[in-house]
């Protein structure tokens, strides 16, 4: 049961209601507001309890990670890879995804850059140690292999290091971490290429297009899985 | 504080919440004259401004992929809310695993849900008459189904006419089309057969046409000009579903029912609502005679406590936050609670039971580009069919289960291919790339979604010690399962294995034997209902049938609370059935002068 009926703002006084208020205005709510007024004018002191007054509301996203503005969405994280280990990333994205005659390969739409972000996120400790170890491993094994970093090696030498790491269940015990890194930066490769144009134009992926009318399968279709 | 307030009531009600069950609550009696005052807990928030309608994964941080503070994905709709909402914990018992889910916003979770509506069944309402177990709700199939047939054309609802023991047919002209099946839909269909398991049209809050405005306002509010005229115009600003972007994103050209599209925009048109965001209730006031006066809330913006008054109260928080608000709300007269005589504010907790398995299926490999988006959710859904094994004692578990299913060519998102190691030996190069073109599709997922039989070990309460960033005592749950539930969760699996077999599919990952290791954690289906149960007896529950708390005559709950028992069927279309029914109740209660 409420005890402070008399009391102003259920016993915040008015001095500290407008030291909340001068704090509150200064978070930004949209970047383009914030940006285009840096010294927002204090608002008007909020009806403590008026219904003939609207309370002051708060429209749109407040650009925080958990109501972030979904239109102009961009990781605002610092990228942790060094450029050394972009080059040798760049060219196992391509060892994983290469140019064919129906799509580019991984590097050509950013992949290389897309898993820089993922393993510079928040939070994304292991992933990073994941990503940098297996790169230093992967420089390191070329050079005793064949005398030249990964990205310097021809095609045919760095095939044969992928061919020991690429399947974790029958990688020998000293390739182990090897292959897991392999299998991460596949994995990644494959979410960063098949989720861009070309990379749904190589799937067949056809939708995400308004369309007045939903059909089924066409009978070609049918009859090719079995319906009829 | 005004001293207004001391005087008069500012509202004829308090609307807490503005999902479900607030946003029906402040629509229907909006549109009957009554002055409402709206609170919620979150930010204001327009789907048609802020969906991301076709936005692509490669736009987004992440490639879209959920995290922490977007856990559904950087593109749902939700937004403060989650698993976890920063700054308002809660606890668990020892022992305990549940989680609750939260969306702090206006429309709170019915901006992202799956949009499944379907009915609960006669048997539904009367368990306990049927098994001896749990509860019965004071009500029957018969009583609600009107209520189930102005909910569905008053929100948009499709689905199919099939009329299956204990999975009710919708009156003739009530729901829309449903959408055409897709070729794993009818593929899935074609070994469910075989297995004699039903798989009919899903209910979905999707309209695949115009509702009719020149008609449907009259018959859903016979009489009433004002209702009639907003509901007309709200309609009229909806568009049928064009078959592209996730549902879950919200939508913006409201094909999909949110609150936030379908329900407070002509509750807002009445002009007879106040909404108030950010606002964050913690206490129901009573006066000396015990009957509601108004309600305590917090200015998230200024962190100041205000105190507003009215002539009733409802709430609809979300099952939890309900029961949080009456656990919060003690007096002299209410020292356990508001309206908490009978102690049961907070228990009979119930989430949904929920398992899952994914498959591979060669015959879906290597089609040619067709376009399944769909109305993004499922199209087709197998309701339960053993009824009859139950009753023959032939079943280790009481309660059913439906079937959920999707997989096919939707648009490849973060993760893809994600398992292609195992498939392919560790495919590479020109290889891997010619079979991701020959597995995209081919994936497939199976969930059920069980009824959970409401228990005394599973229930929520204040926790003693913790309190949130407003000061606010915190919920503290207590959870576990029963045999039904586990046994339950292992039949899916053995279901889903068949199912995959009759395919001609490869099961992904273990089929489980042991229930425990196949159940989904409670509260992780986001079904979770019950803690203010109504009832016929007011020892054994809190409200009456008409969601009407038995100790305080002014004080309603139209969420998920209320739930005496918790149907296999998803909660959403059930809270806004009996949210119109309550506020029926309330309309002609006032007109009456009895409350």
């Amino acid at each position: 049961m409420s005890d402070e009926t008399s009391k102003p703002a259920g016993g915040v006084g008015r001095r500290d209601a407008l030291k909340a208020m001068a704090a509150a205005a200064v978070v930004p709510m949209l970047p383009e507001s914030a940006a285009a007024a840096p010294a927002p004018a204090p608002r008007e002191p909020l009806p403590l309890l008026d219904d003939q007054q609207r309370p002051v509301k708060r429209k749109g996203p407040r650009g925080t990670p958990s109501d972030p503005v979904l239109q102009v969405a961009k990781a605002d994280w610092p990228m942790k890879l060094s450029l050394r280990e972009l080059t040798t990333l760049s060219v196992l994205c391509d060892m994983i995804i290469p140019a064919d005659a129906k799509s580019p390969s991984a590097s050509a739409v950013g992949a290389p850059g897309y898993i820089n972000e993922w393993a510079s996120r928040p939070g994304g400790d292991a992933s990073l140690v994941r990503v940098r170890g297996g790169l230093a491993w992967l420089d390191r094994e070329s050079q005793s292999r064949f005398g030249k970093r990964f990205h310097l090696a021809t095609n045919a030498q760095r095939t044969q290091i992928c061919d020991d790491i690429c399947y974790v269940p029958k990688a020998k015990p000293e390739h182990v971490f090897a292959a897991q890194f392999f299998d991460t930066i596949r994995d990644q490769t494959a979410t960063a290429f098949y989720t861009t144009p070309q990379g749904w134009k190589d799937l067949g992926y056809i939708g995400n297009v308004a369309i007045p009318k939903f059909e089924g399968p066409s009978a070609a279709i049918r009859k090719q899985i079995g319906l009829d | 504080m005004t001293s207004r307030s001391k005087v008069a009531p500012q509202y004829d009600v308090i609307v807490v919440g503005s999902g479900a069950g607030g946003g029906m609550a402040a629509y229907q009696l909006s549109v009957n004259g009554l002055k409402v005052l709206l609170l919620e807990a979150g930010r204001d928030y327009d789907p048609v401004t802020e969906t991301p309608m076709f936005q692509t994964p490669k736009d987004a941080p992440l490639r879209g992929s959920g995290n922490a503070d977007k856990p559904f994905g950087f593109y749902d709709a939700t937004v403060d809310g989650g698993w976890r909402v920063p700054g308002e914990p809660f606890t668990t018992a020892p022992g305990t695993q549940f989680s609750w889910w939260r969306a702090r916003m206006l429309g709170g979770r019915t901006n992202h849900w799956g949009r499944i509506s379907l009915r609960m069944g006669e048997y539904d309402f009367k368990p306990k008459s049927r098994d001896g177990l749990g509860e019965d709700w004071p009500m029957t199939y018969e009583t609600l189904a009107p209520y189930y047939d102005k909910t569905e054309l008053l929100i948009g609802v499709y689905g199919g006419d099939d009329d299956l023991e204990n999975t009710p047919r919708s009156s003739p002209g009530v729901l829309q089309p449903p959408p055409a099946a897709r070729s794993y839909e009818l593929l899935t269909k074609q070994a469910c057969d075989h297995l004699k398991i039903p798989v009919i049209p899903a209910h979905r809050a999707v309209i695949t046409q115009r509702q009719d405005s020149a008609r449907l306002p009259a018959k859903l509010h016979p009489g009433n000009r004002l209702a009639q005229r907003v509901l007309k115009q709200s309609m009229d600003s909806r568009m049928a579903c064009f078959y592209a972007t996730d549902c879950g994103r919200g939508c913006s050209i409201k094909a999909a029912f949110q609150s936030t599209t379908v329900l407070i925009p002509p509750a807002m048109a009445t002009g007879n609502v106040t909404l108030i965001t950010e606002a964050m209730v913690r206490e129901v006031t009573v006066d000396k005679q015990g009957r509601a006066t108004g309600v305590h809330y917090i200015d998230k913006l200024t962190r100041v406590d205000h105190h507003v008054t009215a002539k009733v109260v409802v709430l609809a928080a979300s099952a939890c936050e309900t029961s949080r608000i009456m656990l919060n709300s003690k007096s002299s007269i209410f020292p356990n609670g508001i309206a908490n005589g009978s102690g049961v504010v907070g228990k009979y907790l119930m989430d949904t039971v929920g398992a899952g398995l994914s498959a591979q299926i060669p015959r879906l490999e290597g089609l040619p580009p067709i376009n399944e988006d769909g109305a993004a959710g499922i199209h087709m859904y197998m309701p339960w069919w053993l009824y009859g094994d139950q009753k023959a004692g032939k079943m280790n578990f009481a309660r059913g289960y439906h079937i959920e299913f999707g997989g096919g060519r939707g648009m490849p998102g973060p993760g893809i291919f994600g398992g292609l190691e195992s498939f392919t030996g560790g495919a590479y190069g020109k290889k891997f790339k010619e079979e991701a073109r020959r597995y995209y599709g081919s994936f497939m997922y199976f969930d059920g979604r069980g009824e959970m039989i409401p228990n005394e070990d599973s229930y929520c309460e204040l926790d003693p010690v913790q309190v949130d960033q407003w000061g606010i005592p915190v919920l503290r749950f207590h959870w576990k399962w029963s045999e039904h539930e586990i046994n339950q969760a292992a039949h899916m699996h053995k279901t889903f294995a068949e199912i995959i077999e009759g395919m001609g599919g490869k099961v992904q990952g273990t089929v489980q034997t042991d229930g425990n290791k196949a159940i989904a954690a409670g509260g992780s289906i986001i079904h979770e209902v019950g803690t203010v149960r109504m009832g016929s007896d007011p020892k054994k529950s809190v409200l009456n049938e008409f969601g009407q708390a038995w100790e305080v005559k002014n004080l309603f709950v139209t969420d998920g609370a209320s739930f005496v028992s918790n149907a296999d069927k998803n909660p959403t279309l059930s809270i806004l059935a009996l949210a119109w029914r309550s506020c029926d109740y309330i309309v002609d209660e006032m007109k009456k002068g009895t409350i």
